[in-house]
């Protein structure tokens, strides 16, 4: 008996494709098939005999949510947990100038099935829910085809239901979403327990954003060796990121771990005017200059440097003519209106410090401007239940030390912006959710 | 033994009354809203801290032993 399974490990993993895309390989006109999605990567090899914990663990694959935590170690602290489990696929994505995760999903929704039906055997779930944007229906009507297209096949050994989450900002951060799921409004709770200790139905939950998965389903196809072939030692892999602001094409790129800011630019048609500023990370994110910003590495070890990180994978291109200030205070106030309204120093110190950020990008501050936003910054930092207060005052923060120029000019009453045009993307109209339930 | 406040930020609706009993560990933000030491809290401070945990109208802190 163990001579057998000692023989299946040491099976080789079959080769996988070379260079990119890994992820982004179907069609982007139609819906795939499950057929054609075979015919792409190969079995997903579900019922295998591997080690698919070992394989995610050597492979070195964090999340790409966002915050960038190791996968195999979420993995293991639900398998540890008692019962059986539960997974959420978290296709949620809240970021307004993000497309990447709705991108995978509307264009390769199997491989994200694929890598919930994996992890499942892996940590012992018995369900599995995919959590969409309700403002979003076209990720839920690519999965659901996809869900039905497998079940003739009898691919997926649990129950994969799709569900709609209001479209807010928060509504996908991962207590927010077991509490919907849960029946509650789509808001954050006070963890803990988080939700690998205690999530939907109060099993332990593994919520994973859907391109983590993704990489999950060719992991355990091509193995770890394959993984590691694109990107660093500490950050291997490729990545979805979304290159916005003024570039010819911006949209969804795949990227290796590592790649220029510039080259991606460049991939994205290049910038269409003189870029004055990069935005890394989405509205959780950080400003870098532009003196700093093309020649950076898209990994976390590389933005470390600027005083930046991957986030969400959006990078953002804001040209000279706009201002910097006038854009941080928009999505300021946005994030601002954002909050789940529960904890009072995200309702009362994001409205003061999104007020601020306006007078001062008006140019009617008082002299006293910075210090009153990093004073405020360092009071709300922490003080909520979520991250959401933490992130927009890191976004907050970044502004203020990546423009001291031109907040000296607005503290003058001037401004060298030559547009008043918006760059970085606010929902609004039909795409604006309002609501919690 | 090392005991230190906990508090929910959701449960919390910023009566303030948790600052007046336990000055020691808790101030009020500009909002109103406690600002909770998170050092443990020393042996001499203790009545206070639990006065202040008792006194709240949202049942938002409680004490917890790390030790």
């Amino acid at each position: 008996m163990s001579r057998v399974r000692v023989a299946s490990e040491m099976r080789p993993w079959p080769t996988g494709p070379t260079g990119l895309p890994r992820l982004l390989r179907g069609s982007r006109e139609e819906a795939v098939s499950f057929a054609a999605h075979l015919d792409t990567y190969g079995p997903s090899g579900v019922a295998g005999s591997r080690d698919l914990l070992a394989a995610i663990g050597e492979a070195g694959v964090r999340g790409r949510g966002g915050a960038g935590f190791p996968t195999v170690t979420k993995m293991q602290a639900v398998a540890r947990g008692r019962g059986p489990k539960v997974i959420v696929a978290n296709g949620c994505e809240g970021e307004p100038a993000s497309a990447k995760d709705r991108t995978l999903m509307r264009e390769s929704p199997h491989l994200v099935l694929d890598g919930i039906a994996m992890a499942a055997n892996a940590v012992g779930a018995e369900k599995a829910f995919v959590a969409v944007e309700r403002t979003r229906p076209a990720s839920a009507e690519a999965l659901g085809a996809a869900i039905d297209d497998r079940a003739r096949f009898g691919e997926d050994p649990l129950p994969i239901q799709v569900v709609s989450v209001p479209g807010r900002y928060v509504a996908g951060e991962e207590s927010a979403l077991v509490h919907w799921i849960n029946g509650g409004d789509a808001k954050p709770t006070t963890v803990p327990p988080r939700p690998f200790e205690r999530g939907v139905g109060g099993r332990p939950t593994l919520v994973q954003n859907v391109e983590t998965l993704a990489h999950v389903a060719l992991i355990g196809r091509f193995g770890p060796e394959w993984f590691r072939t694109l990107g660093s030692d500490d950050e291997p892999g490729s990545a979805l990121v979304t290159a916005a602001g003024a570039v010819a094409r911006p949209g969804v790129c795949e990227i290796a771990i590592g790649t220029r800011v510039g080259d991606l630019f460049d991939a994205a048609g290049g910038p269409e005017s003189e870029l004055g500023a990069v935005l890394v990370g989405g509205y959780f994110g950080t400003w870098v200059p532009i003196a700093d910003a093309l020649d950076v590495q898209l990994s976390n070890a590389a933005l470390r440097s600027v005083g930046a990180s991957l986030g969400c994978g959006v990078v953002a291109a804001l040209p000279l003519s706009a201002c910097p200030l006038a854009e941080t205070a928009r999505v300021l106030r946005y994030l601002a209106e954002e909050t789940a309204g529960q904890c009072g120093p995200c309702v009362f110190g994001l409205a003061s410090v999104a007020e601020d950020m306006s007078a001062l990008a008006r140019g009617d501050a008082g002299r006293t401007i910075v210090e009153d936003l990093q004073r405020r910054s360092r009071v709300i930092s922490r003080r909520g239940a979520c991250h959401h207060p933490d992130g927009a005052i890191r976004f907050l923060r970044s502004a203020l030390g990546a423009f001291p120029e031109e907040i000296g000019l607005h503290q003058h009453g001037r401004c060298r912006a030559t547009s008043a045009k918006p760059i970085l993307p606010i929902p609004h109209g039909p795409a604006r959710e309002l609501a919690w339930r | 033994m090392t005991i230190h406040l906990r508090l929910d930020p959701i449960a919390c609706d910023g009566h303030g009354i948790c600052a007046e009993l336990f000055l020691e560990g808790i101030e009020l933000d500009e909002w109103g809203y406690p600002i909770v030491s998170t050092t443990p809290i020393q042996a001499r401070h203790l009545e206070h801290a639990r006065r202040a945990v008792f006194a709240c109208p949202k049942v938002a802190l409680s004490l917890v032993d790390d030790s």
